[in-house]
Parts: C-alpha cells; sequence; structure tokens
C-alpha cells in the first residue's frame, strides 16, 4: 500500500495527550510515526492549518438497511458519513427485520465490505425481535461481531429484562446502549411538553420521561455492575443524574447529539417536521447544561442519532411526520460552531468527544493515532465557513433543520485504513 | 365601501391570532361590523367576491364552521366548493398536501381548512399560492372563533380594554382558548383560564393570563365568561374523575350566575353539553349572547374572506403571515 505523509498540521490525539503541529506519517495502513519524517513518500498530503485527528466516530447512526432502503442504505450512509469525517460509525438495529442474528449482522459486514467506505460496527438487538419480551442471543451476536446491545428507538420497557440485559453483558464486557422515556408519559407526544407545546397545542414529552427512566437505568446498572450508556441525554435532569452515578462510581456513560446542543423548542415554532425528534428539542436551559455536561465529561461523547427520512414521510402534518433527523454531514460543523468557537470547550475535548471516547466505550481500536494503529485519520479545516445545503448532502434523505445555515470547520479529508476515502 | 377593494391587508392568510397586531385584529373587527351593517346582519348579499371560488377543504367533522364560511363566502357572491374528506383521495393514501394542490390547480383563491392537527394551514400556505384561512387547527388555533367572540363582546360592551374575561373549561385541548387568548390580550383584556390544573397549566401565566382553578372565586370579578367545551376526542386520558364531579365543580348553574355581576355576558363556542359546560338555564339566560355569536361568525367570516381574498391586482399577491 506505500506509505501517505500527513504534513504540518496541529495534531491531536486525546488517546495520547498530543496537540502539536508535526507531521504524521501512515505506512501500509497503518500509523507509522508522528514526527519530522525524512525519505520520499508514495503520497503526501499538506495539512498545514489544518487539524488531524484519529478518525471520528459517531456510535449512534441510523443505516435503515435492511428494509427501509427509501430513506438510507450502508452505502449511502457510510458515503455522508465519510463526508461528515466519521471514520466509524456504529449502526443501530432497529431496521426491519432487526439485527437480531448473526446472519444480520454478517449481511450489515457483507454490505459495508461491498460499499467500501468507512468501518460499520454492528450493534445487536437487545431483545430479540426487538419485542422486548426476552433476551436476543446476545453472545451470537457478540461472537459475530456486535460491539455494543441497544433497543433504541424504543427504551427496554420491562425492567427485569433491563436489569438481566446489564447482567448478562459483563460476561462481555459491552455496553447496553439505553433509548430513555417512559412512554406513558408520552404518549400522544409530538415536541417538548413547554411553553411551545402549551401555545401551538401540540402534545408534549415532558422531561420527566426521559429522567424517570435514566434514574431507573442507572439504579440497575448499580445494582448489576453492567455498563450502561444513556443514549442522546437532552435533559438538565438528566445530566445531572449521570453526573452523580459517576461520582458514585457506577459505570455509566451518555452521549448527546448537536441538535440538542444547538436547537430549542422554539424551533417548532414554524411546525417545521425537520425539528422532530425523540428525545424533542427542549429548553435554552437543557442546551446549556448538555454543553456544561460536555465540558465537564459528564457526557463523554457526541453521536449524531443520523435518522434520515424519505422527503415525502416527513412532508406529513407535524404530528403525521416520524421522528428523527440527519447528522453525520453537519455535525463538525455544529459542535464548532457552537462549542469550539464561543470557547465553551477546546479542540482537544471536542476531539476527544468525537473519537476517542466512543472508541473506548464501544471497546473498538480506533480513536487513537497510536504508532501500529489503523490509519483512520480525519483532517479538519477549523475557520472555514460553510453554508449546509441539504441537495449536495450524501445521504439519501434531506430531513435536516439546518438547512442554508453558516457553519463553521468541516472535514477536509477522511482516511480509512490509510486510504484518502472522501476528499473535499 | 363593499364596492371597492378592502381595507389595505398586509396577508394572504388568516393562520393564527398569535402572530397578528393589535391593529391587525382591529382592522378585521371593524371590516366585519361594517359588513354586517351593510349586510342588514349578514342577511343581505354582496358582490365583492363574484367570480371567485373559495374552497372549503376539511380534513375534520364539522357543521357550524363549514356551513358559516360557506355562507359567508355566498353572501360576498364567490362560489363555493366543499372538499369532502370520506369522498377524497385521501382514503387512497394521497397526502392532504397533494390534495390542496390540486384543488389549487382547478383555478381557486382561497382554502379554508379544517384539519386535527395543529400547523397544517401554516404547511399548506407554504405549499400553495392561493389564500389560506385556518378554520380550526387541532388544539392549536381556531382564528376567526377567536375573532367572533372578541367581536361579540365588543359589539356589547365597545370596547375591550379593561374588561376582564373567564376562559373556563378544557384549555389545554382548545384551539377556540388559544385564539381567544391572544385576541384578547392584544386588545388590553384580562384573561383568567380557569379549570382543573389537568387542564390549565400554570404556564400560560408566561403568556400573560391570570390562571385559577375555583371558578366561584373569579365568577364576581368577570365580565364576560367564555365557557368552553369539554374535548373528550383529544384527550388521551380522563383529566378528572369523573363528568359529575367537574360539573359539580365548573358547570356555569343559575345558582353561581346569581354570584355574578348582573352584565355578565355568556358565550359558548359551542356545541355545548348541556349540563357539563354549563346547565340549561344558564344557555337561555338574558346574558347569554350565545346566538348573537352565531350570527357574528357569518359576519367575521366575510371580513376574513373580504381582507384575504378580496379586490386584489395578482401582482401585489405577495409575501403573507407567518
Amino acid at each position: 500500500m506505500g506509505t501517505l505523509l500527513i504534513r504540518g498540521g496541529r495534531i491531536i490525539d486525546p488517546s495520547q495527550g498530543i496537540d502539536r503541529v508535526d507531521d504524521l506519517l501512515v505506512r501500509d495502513g497503518v500509523v507509522a510515526s508522528i514526527g519530522r519524517a525524512a525519505g520520499p513518500t508514495d503520497e503526501s498530503f499538506d495539512a498545514s492549518g489544518m487539524i488531524v485527528s484519529p478518525g471520528l466516530v459517531d456510535m449512534h447512526v441510523h443505516l435503515r438497511e435492511p428494509g427501509r432502503e427509501e430513506d438510507e442504505t450502508i452505502e449511502t450512509g457510510t458515503r455522508a458519513a465519510l463526508a461528515g469525517g466519521f471514520t466509524s460509525v456504529a449502526c443501530i438495529p432497529n431496521t426491519e427485520p432487526p439485527i437480531d442474528t448473526q446472519a444480520a449482522v454478517g449481511f450489515i459486514h457483507q454490505k459495508a465490505a461491498r460499499a467500501d467506505t468507512c468501518n460499520v460496527f454492528v450493534v445487536g438487538c437487545v431483545s430479540r425481535d426487538r419485542a422486548g419480551r426476552e433476551l436476543a442471543d446476545i453472545g451470537g451476536l457478540f461472537e459475530a461481531g456486535a460491539v455494543a446491545f441497544s433497543d433504541d428507538g424504543a427504551p427496554v420497557y420491562d425492567a427485569e429484562l433491563m436489569r438481566r440485559a446489564l447482567e448478562y453483558c459483563r460476561m462481555f464486557d459491552v455496553p447496553i446502549l439505553a433509548h430513555e422515556e417512559v412512554l406513558e408519559l408520552t404518549r400522544g407526544g409530538v415536541i417538548h411538553e413547554g411553553l411551545v407545546s402549551l401555545a401551538l397545542g401540540l402534545g408534549g414529552m415532558p422531561a420527566a420521561a426521559e429522567e424517570i427512566m435514566i434514574g431507573r437505568d442507572i439504579a440497575l446498572a448499580a445494582c448489576t455492575g453492567g455498563r450502561l450508556h444513556v443514549m442522546h441525554v437532552s435533559t438538565a435532569g438528566g445530566v445531572a443524574q449521570v453526573r452523580e452515578a459517576k461520582a458514585r462510581g457506577i459505570r455509566v456513560t451518555a452521549e448527546a447529539c448537536p441538535h440538542h446542543f444547538t436547537l430549542t423548542d422554539e424551533a417548532l415554532r414554524g411546525f417545521d417536521s425537520n425539528c422532530k425528534m425523540s428525545p424533542p428539542l427542549r429548553t435554552a436551559a437543557d442546551v446549556e447544561a448538555i454543553i456544561a455536561g460536555l465540558a465537564d465529561g459528564t457526557i463523554d461523547c457526541i453521536a449524531t442519532d443520523h435518522a434520515p427520512h424519505a422527503r415525502e414521510k416527513k412532508m406529513l402534518e407535524l404530528d403525521r411526520a416520524p421522528f428523527g433527523i440527519l447528522g453525520l454531514e453537519t455535525a463538525i460543523g455544529l459542535a464548532v460552531t457552537r462549542l469550539v468557537a464561543p470557547g465553551r470547550i477546546d479542540w482537544p475535548r471536542l476531539i476527544d468527544a468525537l473519537s476517542t471516547a466512543p472508541a473506548r466505550i464501544l471497546g473498538v481500536p480506533r480513536g487513537t493515532l497510536r504508532p501500529g494503529a489503523v490509519a483512520d485519520i480525519t483532517v479538519i479545516d477549523p475557520d472555514t465557513n460553510w453554508q449546509v445545503d441539504v441537495s449536495a448532502f450524501r445521504s439519501k434523505s434531506v430531513n435536516s433543520p439546518f438547512q442554508g445555515w453558516m457553519l463553521r470547520g468541516r472535514a477536509v479529508a477522511t482516511i480509512v485504513a490509510g486510504r484518502v476515502k472522501f476528499r473535499r | 365601501m363593499t364596492d371597492g377593494s378592502p381595507p389595505a391587508w398586509e396577508h394572504r392568510h388568516l393562520l393564527d391570532l398569535e402572530r397578528l397586531s393589535a391593529a391587525e385584529i382591529g382592522l378585521l373587527l371593524d371590516t366585519a361590523a361594517r359588513l354586517k351593517e351593510a349586510t342588514n346582519g349578514c342577511r343581505t348579499k354582496l358582490s365583492a367576491l363574484a367570480g371567485r371560488t373559495v374552497v372549503n377543504l376539511f380534513f375534520e367533522n364539522s357543521t357550524r364552521t363549514r356551513t358559516s364560511f360557506a355562507l359567508a363566502a355566498r353572501r360576498l357572491g364567490a362560489d363555493v366548493v366543499d372538499f369532502s374528506t370520506s369522498a377524497s383521495s385521501l382514503a387512497k393514501g394521497e397526502s392532504f398536501i397533494d390534495t390542496a394542490r390540486n384543488l389549487e390547480a382547478m383555478g381557486i383563491d382561497a382554502v379554508v381548512v379544517r384539519h386535527a392537527s395543529p400547523g397544517t394551514p401554516h404547511l399548506l400556505a407554504r405549499h400553495l399560492d392561493v389564500g389560506v384561512i385556518n378554520a380550526g387547527d387541532g388544539p392549536h388555533e381556531h382564528p376567526t372563533q377567536g375573532l367572533l367572540d372578541i367581536f361579540s363582546i365588543r359589539e356589547r360592551r365597545g370596547s375591550l380594554a379593561g374588561c376582564t374575561v373567564g376562559l373556563v373549561g378544557d384549555i389545554a385541548h382548545s384551539r377556540t382558548a388559544r385564539s381567544n387568548l391572544h385576541g384578547l390580550l392584544k386588545l388590553g383584556a384580562r384573561v383568567i383560564l380557569c379549570g382543573p390544573p389537568t387542564l390549565v397549566s400554570p404556564r400560560w401565566q408566561e403568556l400573560g393570563a391570570e390562571v385559577s382553578h375555583d371558578l366561584d372565586a373569579i365568577i364576581p370579578r368577570c365580565d364576560v365568561l367564555n365557557l368552553l367545551r369539554i374535548q373528550f376526542e383529544r384527550q388521551n386520558t380522563r383529566p378528572f374523575p369523573s363528568v359529575r364531579e367537574y360539573a359539580s365543580l365548573y358547570a356555569m348553574t343559575g345558582e353561581r350566575l346569581r354570584r355574578a355581576r348582573p352584565d355578565l355576558l355568556i358565550l359558548a363556542p359551542g356545541p355545548i353539553n348541556r349540563g357539563v359546560e354549563m346547565t340549561a338555564d344558564v344557555a337561555d339566560c338574558p346574558q347569554s349572547v350565545i346566538l348573537d355569536q352565531v350570527t357574528n361568525g357569518l359576519a367575521v367570516r366575510m371580513g376574513v374572506l373580504w381582507l384575504t381574498c378580496g379586490a386584489r391586482p395578482a401582482a401585489t399577491v405577495a409575501g403573507g403571515q407567518g
């Protein structure tokens, strides 16, 4: 495969505590060295003014295949990932059929290999058929390559089943990725329950619906010693619970989505179904708590909850349109614009949240530029200002509320195992 | 006045009262008043909208509002098409936006839309080039109902400023409550929302309303009581233990009426559940303006139709509310 030299970029690798301008040499698909390189190379890349990061990892992506290829496929979704700077995604198993068999895991791996884009790590179902009644074949799924387990799209409703899942997964040291929602409290809900839902006459989803379930699952993690990962935390109360659980030594991690640190429920005033997702956009105080949680490490990582829906599905009455928005191609821009540019977090923390931390949570050998590691690398232009244009997205869908937004920061090269897979 | 162009109105749609100014609401009310007078109490016909076609696009059952809009359009000389959902393509899976676009392609001038989903008129307004009038979008707003309630109060009292209006009942699920609230507050009235805490959130105070859970306490302070229907069909779960308990706390009765100011006005948007929101003696008492509301509904809808799709050259059709 030969050598690739990335010259003169600001190399940030939280896994080694590196943050300096230097050269990075890749040989035969693995990181060879960081430091001034001498001698000729097959390929070289001028990264001056750029940030050179371990490849970004999005641990919460809905690729929709199999079953809903009209929204996204493994190929289009992973192309969107590359364009967004992600070298790895973890795909959530709420497909049709759900990923609850070894054959289904094999299908994803095969499709991903054929697409030849970024790494696709498979999340398996917690429960058979994602029905919430009995455990899926977690051991078999793990053997087939599943890196975590989740019934996302819905919570694991039966507390005893959740307890057993947390307990059982200790055997493989893999996390349960939990969608936290008390369904009785969100029935008929469309947006966050607050002043906006009241004024618009829309069904509300109270913060308590998330907080109660986070509380339950933290208690179950404490009593089992299992690994709980709280997906898309959206409430100030949820952030506080995770912070307190970590202080008590409970094995809990958490992620936040870019839209939850960017928008509030005020964005729903125009009844735009591209602002509808679950958990919903909350209040300014919740946004502030999420940013603070990302800054102090309570929230370990940023994940997009990339949820494509074909245009005709979103072009419906707000209460009938499905939940979910795109995330992959706007994640860096929103994180830089909302978090780094205003000085809320620094670059090393952002790279940690987008790469090193999610790789660690999933237990995958990524998120590092240590010599010998697979050369997954993202080169980011931290200062470029660009306008979001959904028609240029690689995703098959266009359901983004950020159409037309000016954002700062964007991936300019995405390198997977030493090969430049995307170049802007 | 009805021979020429309507007064200056900057919106092509009427989607809600929340985003209208006091002056714009005043213009709507004044126009309705003048039309009511010019038509001898909405009984005679004008030709202001001759040659125009108004479509009643009702995705939710309605008899009174649909009839009122149809009659209002005809009183102004417009043609009216009633679009019925049962006979529509919706049963075949066509989206409501496609349905509306098809109707638009037939050369219509305005769409009066009722739908169970909040924001549907706003969505249509983004996709259609003709005027869109909201005839009720779920629990969100029902601007012409709000206007006709306010019109009826103003007709009796002259002005809304300083007037105390109690809205009683199922505030949570009531589009009438929301339109009344916005309109009344903008015109300087004091608004008290009254009902059990499961139907009246304290958050309404952030919008400038007073919130009470004690009907008996507010009755002596009110100049107007607007008794809203319990929207059983919109409730996921019963927000009170029984209708009997609700009625004992919040039904307007003859006995409660005796503790009110003698000049209290009683409004109800209807249809009313006699015995739930009010007893029969209250519905038919001299303070009741319930039947005035029906006539005034015609006047208000004539005003709205005239302003939104009246004599206006196509070239000036631009912008829009929202």
